[in-house]
């Protein structure tokens, strides 16, 4: 596969098609730029701020975007709160859509078939090769990203965290509590 | 189409198998595979219901066996042929043979950074009152396109209850193909885990879709 890329990028750089250029800022941008850390700030401040919380529940586009967030695969955003009662867990079963802008790429599981086929029917049971086992009466929203609408989970924010900064808060928001396979991390 | 994508409660792919720090990309070949498959995207030729199309069309086996990224090359590969920007030719000399026709435009490096963050909005304006309202019961079409969709297969003829009412955004079904955005307002359905799957079902389950407005009939 990888002489069938470099073949692939040398036809459509030869062709004026594409600037090889233009791939290094791409992917700068999503390794070094665009990643979770935004989610975990957008989390935090949710956390830290009811208005702000209230306006993700509202208009999550507007919302994340105030706080620099935007662009591709975040152009229209839905942020889902985790609450005692209930738990959400996203997927996309038909491709990989997944929120880019406050996420960054996603993950191979994510991307894969066991994922994928497994969130709709079994969530439980996908949680627990996650290592998170949720009690029996706790309810599981599940989220098929099957249009163009990207979802943020908001997990519960930890016990004992009362009076952090949203700095130290972001740092117990992980990925995989943004998809619903995790909690946020605990107060250590 | 039933095509392999529609994977929504298929069984025998195994666990999941989660990474520890997962690194973002796993080779030099991925980066240049987002890479290539953005760039020539930009380029304007085919929209992005066409290129979920060309993903999903690969055969069954094929796509099984591919990482998501390899997917991404091979449905690139068939865009690229079909939009006349690569011949066989070139593919067979790994080089620039034949001539190629001339994209909209051509994404620079200047430019990534702003492009990026404009995104591709696919929300358009529509028409008309909603026909469907919060909480109003709805069902699902059994159809069985053989184009793209995205009303997937384990959701289709099945009672859910509007959960929001969205914007109206492009249409799949007909954007792939090139007949047209023909926006549509979109809804959000929620099913019971027991109207999805029946007998055994997790009782405390929900799951919801995103579905099209000509997806839905009144229950």
């Amino acid at each position: 596969m990888a002489a069938r890329v470099r073949a692939l990028e040398t036809i459509l750089t030869r062709k004026g098609l594409i600037d090889p250029e233009a791939i290094d800022v791409i992917v700068d941008t999503y390794e070094t730029k665009v990643g979770p850390r935004n989610g975990a700030r957008v989390v935090a401040r949710a956390w830290s701020d009811p208005e702000f919380a209230d306006w993700l529940k509202r208009d999550a586009t507007a919302a994340i975007a105030s706080l620099g967030y935007s662009g591709r695969q975040g152009e229209h955003m839905q942020a889902v709160f985790n609450t005692a009662e209930t738990h959400n867990l996203v997927v996309c079963t038909l491709c990989s859509c997944y929120p880019w802008s406050v996420l960054g790429l996603p993950p191979v599981w994510y991307k894969a078939p066991p994922y994928r086929s497994r969130a709709v029917i079994d969530p439980r049971g996908v949680l627990q090769e996650f290592g998170l086992t949720l009690a029996a009466n706790k309810k599981i929203r599940v989220w098929d990203s099957t249009a163009e609408l990207r979802y943020l989970v908001v997990p519960q924010r930890p016990a004992d965290t009362d009076g952090w900064s949203e700095d130290k808060l972001a740092e117990l928001v992980t990925r995989d509590s943004m998809i619903g396979t995790a909690l946020a991390r605990e107060a250590a | 189409m039933n095509g392999p994508h529609d994977l929504g409660g298929q069984m025998g792919f195994g666990p999941v198998a989660p990474e520890k720090d997962e690194p973002y990309f796993h080779a030099e070949w991925e980066k240049r595979a987002l890479g290539v498959t953005l760039t020539a995207g930009a380029m304007g030729a085919w929209n992005i219901d066409e290129s979920r199309h060309a993903r999903e069309s690969l055969h069954p086996a094929d796509y099984y066996a591919s990482s998501y990224y390899e997917i991404w090359i091979k449905a690139l590969e068939t865009l690229l042929k079909r939009h006349n920007f690569v011949t066989e030719n070139d593919f067979k000399a790994g080089d620039a043979v034949d001539p190629a026709a001339t994209p909209k435009r051509v994404l620079r490096a200047e430019n990534v950074p702003a492009t990026l963050a404009k995104g591709g909005p696919c929300d358009r304006p529509v028409e008309g009152p909603a026909r469907f309202s919060l909480g109003q019961r709805v069902r699902t079409k059994n159809f069985h396109p053989t184009g793209h969709t995205r009303l997937p297969r384990y959701a289709r003829g099945k009672e859910g209850v509007i959960d929001a009412v969205r914007d109206g955004f492009v249409f799949p079904d007909s954007n792939a193909p090139g007949q047209g955005e023909n926006p549509q307002r979109v809804y959000t359905v929620v099913f019971s885990g027991g109207e999805l799957w029946g007998e055994g079902a997790d009782s405390a389950l929900e799951v919801s879709i995103d579905a099209w407005e000509s997806y839905l009939e009144p229950a």
